[in-house]
């Protein structure tokens, strides 16, 4: 059993941080949007597998949290936004794709090591699981540095978000306040943003960040 | 009185006042109500320092508030207790001028709240036992006399001077901060009790030690850290630059003795000589810098800055005698350091006092428009002369006891086994000599100019005398300069306790001898009674006024004044400030000021007036201040770009800095 568990907890996990590779691949929005639901089922499923093995039926709740927030209504929501400003078929990307992916997985490494090393004394499971969640929150931060598209780049954000309720999941005994918060933040940075893209599209008529820097007021370098 | 009592009553009157202070501000008759009860709180306040400074057991208070292990600690010593019974007492006499003085504010709703809160910041400073309070009071007692700083904030060169004094202050407590740091070491342990205990390596003694000069040095206007403090003490209003000059410095001051002498540990002997090198330097600076001055405020805050220097050669003379075990000799030079402060606090304040009446009364600060006041304010000029003597280091008058015991410290340095204190001391005892006898001359230009001769503008002319709070206070400082000039003895003795917890050791009891002299060490050379002094002169000035009147003529006779061929002079021919100080800028001024001075003389046969123009340049100004602030805009220039990024580039930076971070984890070894 404590090898099965471990297996389906690490499984989990490392398919998070596969799909933020395939999240970082794509150059389409609404393609963006459908992994990044992908990406929110699994973390759905990871946190549920940790409800199961730890026994602890309110991390349910985050589960859930994430599917119908973050797998459905998000991506649903966002999936209209774009096609209300008519940029579903954009590509746009910072860098080349494979120079990207290449980042990305210098950033895997890097958190393994740096997890590896600070905590040799956790729980393997622990241990192993914050070094997939560290990877997941640089590779969502490395997806809102090298998008141009504010939606994308909200995306880059919720997926980071993602990596730290895998972290806050992964640690045992989370009180539950965090993940009202959690979903919470979420929400409103969600509103927050929604707002934002369509203040912007009012004023520039383009949700395009660098049509920002005009207005920035002052040398570019 | 127990500390909880003390501290507790001084920090809910003290707040409450200053809330009371914002509604009251508006009334007319608020401000006086406000001070007069600043008053009675400092004047209990008082009253509890001098019974716990006699009551010889240190007084603790721990709270459950501050840092989580630490807590917040308070603690009242011998040492804390002197310095706060100085500094209540000047804030109780200060408080009583204002209730006249302050009724001349314009903006009293910015001053009043900031005045309560800024006696309320010196209180904390001096009963604060751990590094956390102690910090936290310190800022809070910077910030609250910033705010009186900038009270009259429509004057562009008063903002200037504000900001001035932030950003030393700033830096001064940044330094602080660092100082305790090294005192407190890697386990964080901030409580004195705990600071005291731990026994620190050479090379951090020395860098806490250079630190706590910086830190306090640059609070109390050591040279090169002075240069807020004339601005600073000249913007604020005279009740307010009286209690940054008299008093705050003397905070400044507690923070070094406190620091160095108590958290320390044992001194190395070169810690004296450059804490006394420091002082002697910036004695004589403080002073030549004075004589320059036409500012009446800013002459006497240059002062300040002289007088800072021979509370630190006192005290650096304390540190080297203290690192070779001569405790006598070391209580000896403690004693004159702790004596001039509280001398230096009294007329310094009586001083300013005397300055914030002259400017409510003519509104000039500018010696060169004034003249002829003693006619027109006698009282006022009597008790500036009486602060003018006692600062001078006249006899019988207490700055002289104090400087006389700082010369006989150092004329114990022959006693000292290094050559290089037994060649620095003597060196620093003959800047000081100096800077007692320019001190002398400057203060004859400052009385002179304002008081003697003639009005020389209008406003001078009709100038009123100040009200009877403000002369009542003046009258206090006057008194006790006198009293402590011809009653050393029992000022040397009330000292004796904070002596003990810096040095170890006290000078020998004072009272006890007769006569009521004074003998520094018991067996002496040297001697002074102020008491027989003072009669002698008294004697034989009343003799000299009898002999003068009896022989000479005795009906006052009024002739014309400066009739040396011109019988209808104007005033403007009279001895001004300039000219007076101009052998003396001549000398020193050519070298350290870098002095020069232009004659234009029209040809002949053109009308225009011949022209004499100095210039002066503060080469600590050019040689410290210009290469920070060149390298401050250098790198400003280079993270200006930094303002104007896009919200990728931000997001990449912070991106990178995490990046970055987590490597510098991943390889550490």
């Amino acid at each position: 059993m404590r090898g099965l568990v471990f297996d389906l907890a690490h499984l989990l996990a490392g398919s998070l941080v596969l799909v933020s590779f395939i999240q970082l691949y794509q150059d389409r929005l609404t393609a963006l949007l459908n992994v990044f639901a992908l990406h929110a089922v699994v973390l759905a499923l990871s946190v549920a597998w940790q409800a199961f093995i730890q026994g602890a039926p309110h991390l349910i709740v985050t589960a859930v949290i994430a599917l119908v927030f973050k797998g459905m209504l998000v991506p649903l929501a966002l999936h209209r936004i774009i096609v209300r400003l008519g940029i579903h078929r954009e590509i746009e990307t910072v860098g080349g794709i494979g120079l990207t992916m290449l980042a990305g997985m210098g950033l895997v490494a890097l958190s393994m090591v740096v997890m590896l090393k600070v905590t040799p004394g956790a729980d393997p499971l622990a241990r192993e699981d914050l070094a997939f969640a560290l990877s997941v929150v640089l590779i969502g931060l490395l997806l809102m540095v090298t998008r141009r598209n504010a939606v994308s780049q909200v995306v880059g954000f919720m997926s980071l978000e993602n990596g730290l309720v895998l972290a806050a999941t992964g640690a045992k005994g989370m009180p539950f306040v965090i993940e009202i918060s959690v979903a919470f933040s979420i929400l409103i940075a969600f509103i927050v943003i929604g707002i934002f893209l369509f203040r912007i599209r009012e004023r520039f008529d383009t949700v395009d960040v660098s049509a920002l820097d005009r207005f920035g007021g002052g040398t570019r370098v | 009185m127990s500390l909880d009592l003390h501290a507790g009553f001084l920090v809910f009157a003290l707040l409450l006042l200053a809330l009371a202070a914002i509604p009251l501000a508006h009334t007319r008759r608020g401000p006086s109500i406000v001070y007069a009860l600043a008053a009675l709180i400092a004047a209990a306040a008082a009253v509890s320092a001098f019974l716990a400074a006699a009551g010889g057991t240190p007084l603790r208070v721990q709270l459950p508030l501050g840092l989580p292990s630490t807590g917040m600690r308070l603690r009242l010593d011998a040492l804390s207790a002197t310095f706060a019974f100085i500094v209540n007492m000047a804030a109780t006499i200060t408080s009583l001028y204002a209730v006249g003085y302050g009724r001349h504010e314009p903006e009293q709703g910015r001053c009043l709240p900031f005045y309560c809160l800024f006696l309320l910041g010196m209180n904390l400073v001096l009963v604060a036992d751990d590094a956390f309070s102690f910090l936290l009071a310190w800022e809070f007692m910077s910030l609250s006399s910033w705010a009186l700083v900038v009270v009259r904030h429509r004057e562009e060169e008063n903002r200037r001077a504000g900001l001035l004094y932030l950003t030393m202050a700033s830096f001064g407590t940044l330094a602080l901060l660092f100082a305790f740091g090294v005192l407190a070491g890697g386990a964080g342990a901030y409580a004195f009790d705990q600071i005291r205990a731990r026994t620190l390596e050479p090379y951090a003694a020395t860098l806490a030690l250079v630190l706590a000069l910086v830190g306090t040095g640059s609070k109390s206007g050591l040279v090169p850290l002075h240069a807020w403090l004339p601005p600073a003490h000249s913007a604020a209003p005279s009740h307010v630059s009286a209690l940054m000059s008299g008093v705050m410095t003397k905070v400044a001051v507690y923070g070094f003795i406190r620091i160095v002498f108590d958290l320390l540990g044992a001194p190395e002997w070169w810690w004296g000589m450059l804490v006394l090198s420091l002082g002697g330097v910036t004695a004589v600076l403080g002073v030549l810098y004075a004589l320059i001055q036409h500012d009446l405020k800013r002459l006497l805050a240059y002062h300040t800055v002289e007088n800072i220097g021979i509370i630190y050669i006192g005290l650096g003379l304390a540190l080297a005698f203290e690192a070779h075990r001569m405790t006598w000799a070391a209580a000896l030079a403690a004693t004159a350091a702790l004596f001039h402060v509280f001398n230096h606090c009294v007329f310094k304040s009586l001083l300013f006092f005397g300055a914030g009446a002259v400017q409510t009364a003519t509104g000039e600060r500018d010696m060169e428009h004034l003249g002829g006041l003693i006619h027109r304010m006698p009282k006022t000029a009597f008790v500036f002369l009486v602060g003018c003597v006692a600062i001078s280091a006249l006899p019988p008058l207490n700055g002289f006891v104090s400087e006389w015991l700082t010369f006989q410290a150092i004329l114990l340095s022959p006693d000292l086994p290094e050559w290089g204190l037994k060649f620095t001391v003597p060196a620093v005892g003959a800047l000081l000599a100096l800077s007692a006898a320019l001190a002398a001359a400057c203060f004859v230009k400052a009385f002179g100019i304002t008081f003697l001769g003639r009005a020389r503008t209008p406003a001078a002319e009709r100038a009123e005398e100040t009200d009877r709070f403000s002369l009542a206070a003046m009258f206090a400082f006057a008194a006790l300069c006198l009293v402590a000039g011809i009653l050393p003895g029992f000022f040397i003795d009330a000292l004796a306790p904070a002596v003990t917890s810096m040095v170890g050791g006290r000078m020998p009891v004072q009272t006890a001898l007769p006569w009521l002299s004074i003998v520094p060490i018991a067996e002496s050379r040297s001697s002074y009674n102020g008491l027989l002094l003072f009669l002698f002169i008294t004697f034989a000035a009343c003799v000299a006024v009898y002999v003068i009147h009896q022989f000479a003529s005795n009906a006052v006779r009024r002739a014309p004044a400066w009739d040396c061929g011109y019988p209808d002079a104007s005033p403007a021919t009279q001895y001004t400030a300039a000219s007076f100080a101009q052998p003396i800028r001549r000398v020193y001024g050519t070298v350290i000021f870098r002095a020069r001075e232009r004659v234009e003389m029209p040809p002949p046969g053109e009308m225009r007036a011949a022209r004499l123009t100095v210039d002066l340049r503060d080469l600590v100004w050019d040689w410290f201040y210009a290469p920070v602030v060149v390298a401050v805009t250098f790198v400003a220039d280079l993270l200006n770009p930094l303002q104007f990024q896009t919200i990728r580039r931000y997001l990449a930076l912070v991106f990178i800095a995490l990046v970055s971070l987590l490597t510098v984890i991943a390889i550490w070894p």
